[in-house]
């Protein structure tokens, strides 16, 4: 201990702290409880170093070790039929999951949340949620072909939002566009209940052959381990424990520590340079390094393989010399990976950091001991098992029941509310209410933020926003690609939680299936409040048990994702918004489905029935109303309404198809002629006679399992027979009219395609600049 | 390990007898993005696109070069300002300035670094509105004879895809009237300047007409479904950026044209 580096701090030394057991630590300061810290020195028979308490500190936090949801989200691994284990190639635990597409290609997918760091600084903290997302899909030996940003604001005329959605747009772009990425997709909500608690999600998907599926663990003894990619700076240190973890609170002394800082470039080259490893097998084992850094990567590296490793933390290439080995452990440095190489492919893998100018340094190996050992200059500062730091941090049974307000909230139903009053009814009254739809928050167009994300490179994007789904090409060769969604609805979620979240997969799926592709598997992330907070806690735990149910019913398996708790600000936390991705496959992408109608003639038909079923609905959040119960779930009319838009996708019975979801009939109609700009003229008599609805209702309740169609006239009887024969009600409301530029309903004025459009396009403008 | 290539990848195949003799060098920078796309509209259009990596110190039998988007070294410093000092680019601007006249064409990020070459004149600023963009784009073929619009006709409007942070055309008052009085501004904005370019130039050529820069892609609309969609919404426009690589191949290869 004659070195520099003790000048500048203490080694704590696990003989030193065997020595010391008294010694006191900041364990509270890290986020630890007390129970938490006494099983830590039983687990070690020890009071842990200053090094393993950093270690546990952050793989014992919420965000890394589940510990509030792990006994909830078991139910995704258990509610699975061996049907829908046929295609999962990995299951829920790795990086991510993987789903067989056929012809040896393979797909992997996952959606995270980057909340807080977006929320304290949006730029950096929407970028690095990106960048986090993709190292996931690289560790998994895929090549990153697109990604997806659901985003959720708070009041769109409050000051802070324009700071909040500028800075994240900004970061997803300026992070996303950089890597080469396509973004394809996502939503944009905004609500006051997301002021202090926005929500920025990053959905990234990659594909593969199956022979390259790369696992996250450590095998082999004597197999070296290498860190490589950025240096390892002071940025992010303890975010993963702190920042995540513990609501922001004003009482409270601010922990916020600085959020980890994105370097798009490093990524590109981390990417190719991942890929060319791959290739040529040069890798046993890689891990990309996000939350907790280090600590992450070694004890799970450690913990799925054969069960230990030696790691000399000196060896660490530093941005900043004076870290100490707790802030190296923890520092949440983007942009890195460790990986395990053979002792024999030291040259090649060096070879080809070499080509990319990528820095790496080789910092251990792989043992048959069991322990993780952590060395400083060659004492020993860890020696854990690292199955206790990754996999075995506190479970918690936390407490939870339907909240007291939860029947009143049900029982104030919109229809006959005070904000209910003057309902539209006349033409045009109805006319005004559409336009006054469309140019709203939610419903509004979405150009301002999809203008500034790449969604063409790569080459390979065969539909992104506004069409229900993106959809990414997989094989050139023939076709073969696959198509994404992301939904929630919060204020549903709110309503009623177990349905609500059952209706966020319903939509997800419906709009895959809208694009003509078969709905394979889900992803998850599941953005709550506090779950200390027994009201909060069982609206996470219904929506569990109903999202596993639905996936059940359905058939679709969720092969990972994320979950993102203590969401709120105070005692005031967000809408529970678990926000669902379903991917689907299209074996051939050129028959994809688009949103938008254009052939002059063809035929309309709206799919499905509606109810009047308004409470949660955007019509009834325009006019400040939030009550009642949301629409009724459906998975068995969602599941043959999905046959029936594939099969006509795949024979070529329509030729636009788009999804009825928040704003209902009126939305879909608007944003169908809108999307090439082709007029149609609708008449909805037959429909309110059939499933006795006024009009106003027809146009804005937002019943689920319905589409609307365009079908060449040439298909419409094969179509129509179609729908007959599996008993699933379709009705012809009307025709594409490409001359007009109107939008006519029968009983609304007139709607002028141009005037739509401006109040469709005006709104971000307006708000963001 | 896989012998089929990962989605993309950049991989020789030759396809149209008659033009699969033309090698086409498609260069990658550390933070390119656009390299196989540039690859797979050579192959479209009939040749072999040759991967060209920017630390080789040869640029190999090559017929033409296309320089692809993308963000090389991060465009920290200045957008192309480091890559122009790549050992290939040395090559490359002998080549274009030889009497053979190699054939060059910069895309966006490969436009920005033929400025900072010097092998076209102006630069790229920020965009007026300060924010990246990415739309369909109506461009105005100004010049039909460099080497890469052949195939197209003079005035001829098509729509590409356009997507850039520092995508802003300037150069100084006497350049730009150069420019227009030598007929090398090879492309202008139609209906929507996206980014405060002087004079709507989109496009430019040295003043031999081997050389040209663009920020929009042509790349990106050469396959039918994968390109912009026509702005009437009935199809058409989504290959109008494959007359680049036609052009080019047809001027390597003679005959037809």
């Amino acid at each position: 201990m004659t070195t520099e580096t003790t000048k500048k701090f203490n080694i704590d030394t696990v003989e030193h702290a065997a020595k010391t057991p008294d010694t006191e630590l900041p364990w509270a300061e890290l986020g630890l409880k007390q129970n938490e810290f006494d099983e830590i020195v039983k687990v070690l028979g020890r009071r842990p170093t200053g090094a393993e308490l950093a270690m546990y500190s952050v793989m014992w936090s919420e965000h890394c070790s589940y510990k509030s949801s792990k006994n909830h989200l078991r139910q995704f691994g258990e509610k699975v039929t061996e049907e829908m284990k046929k295609d999962m190639l990995v299951g829920i635990g790795e990086n991510a999951g993987v789903t067989n597409l056929g012809d040896g290609w393979a797909v992997t997918f996952k959606i995270e949340s980057h909340n807080s760091p977006s929320f304290v600084e949006p730029y950096q903290g929407a970028a690095t949620g990106i960048g986090g997302i993709v190292r996931d899909i690289i560790s998994m030996g895929a090549r990153p072909v697109a990604v997806m940003d659901p985003l959720r604001f708070g009041a769109i005329d409050h000051p802070d939002t324009a700071r909040v959605m500028h800075g994240a747009v900004a970061g997803i772009g300026g992070y996303g566009n950089c890597l080469g990425l396509p973004n394809i997709g996502g939503e944009m909500v905004f609500d006051s209940v997301y002021q202090g608690n926005p929500l920025v999600n990053a959905l990234a998907v990659g594909v593969m052959r199956h022979e390259d599926i790369r696992l996250a663990n450590a095998s082999g003894k004597g197999n070296k381990v290498v860190l490589f990619g950025a240096r390892t700076g002071g940025d992010g240190i303890g975010g993963a424990s702190v920042l995540a973890s513990e609501s922001f609170d004003d009482t409270k002394p601010s922990k916020r520590p600085a959020v980890q800082v994105g370097d798009p470039f490093a990524e590109k080259v981390l990417i190719e340079c991942c890929l060319e490893l791959f290739k040529g097998s040069l890798v046993e084992g890689i891990q990309d390094l996000g939350a907790a850094g280090i600590s992450c990567a070694t004890s799970e590296l450690a913990s799925n393989g054969d069960g230990g490793m030696e790691v000399e933390l000196t060896s660490v290439l530093l941005r900043d010399p004076t870290l100490t080995p707790g802030e190296i452990l923890m520092s949440e440095s983007q942009e890195r990976m460790m990986a395990v190489v053979t002792p024999e492919n030291i040259e090649a893998f060096e070879a080809v950091m070499d080509k990319w100018a990528v820095e790496y340094s080789w910092l251990g190996e792989v043992t048959d001991t069991g322990r993780l050992i952590i060395t400083w200059e060659g004492e020993v500062i860890v020696d854990v098992d690292p199955r206790t730091v990754a996999h075995d941090g506190p479970v918690y049974d936390r407490p939870f029941a339907r909240p007291e307000w939860q029947d009143s909230v049900q029982a104030n139903s919109f229809t006959g509310s005070v904000e209910d009053a003057g309902r539209p009814s006349a033409p045009s009254e109805l006319a005004a209410a559409v336009t006054e739809l469309v140019a709203s928050p939610n419903m509004c167009s979405k150009d301002w933020i999809t203008n500034q994300y790449d969604r063409y490179v790569g080459g390979n994007t065969a539909m992104a926003f506004p069409d229900d789904a993106g959809v990414v090409r997989v094989d050139e060769e023939t076709g073969l690609g696959v198509a994404l969604a992301t939904d929630a609805n919060g204020r549903y979620t709110y309503l009623e939680p177990y349905q609500g979240a059952q209706l966020a997969l319903a939509e997800a799926y419906r709009n895959v299936a809208t694009s003509g592709a078969v709905p394979m598997a889900v992803s998850d992330c599941l953005n709550f409040g506090s779950p200390e907070d027994p009201d909060v806690m069982w609206q996470l735990a219904e929506a569990i048990r109903g999202l596993s149910d639905a996936c059940m019913e359905l058939g679709i398996p969720v092969t990972g994702g994320n979950v993102s708790l203590y969401n709120q600000t105070g005692t005031t936390p967000i809408h529970p918004s678990p926000v669902v991705a379903v991917l689907g496959k299209l074996d051939d992408v050129a028959r994809r489905t688009p949103s938008g109608w254009r052939e002059d003639g063809q035929a309309i038909y709206l799919l499905g029935t509606t109810a009047a079923e308004l409470d949660g609905s955007e019509w009834s959040n325009l006019r400040g109303h939030l009550g009642g119960l949301p629409p009724k779930v459906d998975l068995a009319a969602e599941r043959q309404l999905g046959e029936i838009l594939i099969n006509a996708s795949r024979d070529g019975m329509v030729d636009a198809a788009h999804d009825l979801s928040e704003g209902g009939l009126a939305a879909a109609l608007v944003e169908s002629s809108l999307r090439y700009g082709v007029g149609a003229r609708i008449a909805l008599e037959e429909l309110l006679e059939r499933d006795g609805v006024d009009l106003f209702t027809a146009l804005f309740s937002e019943s689920q399992a319905r589409a609307i169609v365009s079908v060449p006239r040439s298909e419409e009887v094969r179509f129509k027979d179609m729908c007959t024969a599996r008993g699933f009600a379709h009705l012809r409301i009307g025709v594409v009219d490409a001359a007009s530029a109107k939008l006519e309903i029968n009983g609304v004025d007139e709607l002028s395609l141009d005037a739509l459009r401006e109040a469709h396009e005006a709104t971000l403008p307006k708000y963001f600049g | 390990m896989t012998s089929i290539p990962l989605i993309g990848e950049a991989v020789a195949v030759a396809a149209e007898p008659r033009l699969a003799g033309a090698k086409i060098g498609v260069v990658t920078f550390p933070g390119t993005l656009d390299d196989r796309d540039a690859a797979r509209a050579v192959r479209l259009a009939g040749a072999t696109a040759v991967p060209l990596w920017h630390a080789d110190t040869e640029l190999g039998d090559v017929d033409a070069v296309i320089i692809p988007g993308g963000f090389s070294y991060g465009d920290y410093l200045r957008a192309g300002a480091i890559s122009r000092f790549a050992p290939l680019m040395t090559k490359i601007i002998d080549a274009a300035n030889s009497d053979a006249k190699l054939p060059v064409l910069g895309i966006c990020n490969g436009f920005q670094i033929l400025t900072e070459s010097h092998l076209l004149p102006g630069s790229m600023i920020k965009n007026d509105h300060l924010k990246f963009i990415c739309r369909d784009q109506t461009l105005r073929v100004e010049n039909a004879n460099t080497a890469w619009t052949l195939d197209y006709a003079d005035g001829q409007e098509i729509v590409v895809p356009l997507k850039n942070q520092d995508g802003q055309y300037i150069a100084d008052e006497k350049t730009l009237d150069a420019l227009e009085a030598e007929g090398r501004v090879v492309f202008r904005y139609v209906g929507f300047n996206p980014n405060g370019s002087r004079r709507d130039i989109a496009g430019i050529s040295n003043a031999a007409g081997n050389v040209v820069g663009l920020m929009p892609h042509p790349e990106h609309a050469v396959e039918v479904g994968f390109g912009p969609e026509s702005l009437d919404g009935i199809g058409g426009s989504d290959t109008d950026g494959l007359g680049f690589f036609t052009s080019v191949l047809n001027k390597i290869v003679g005959g037809d044209k």
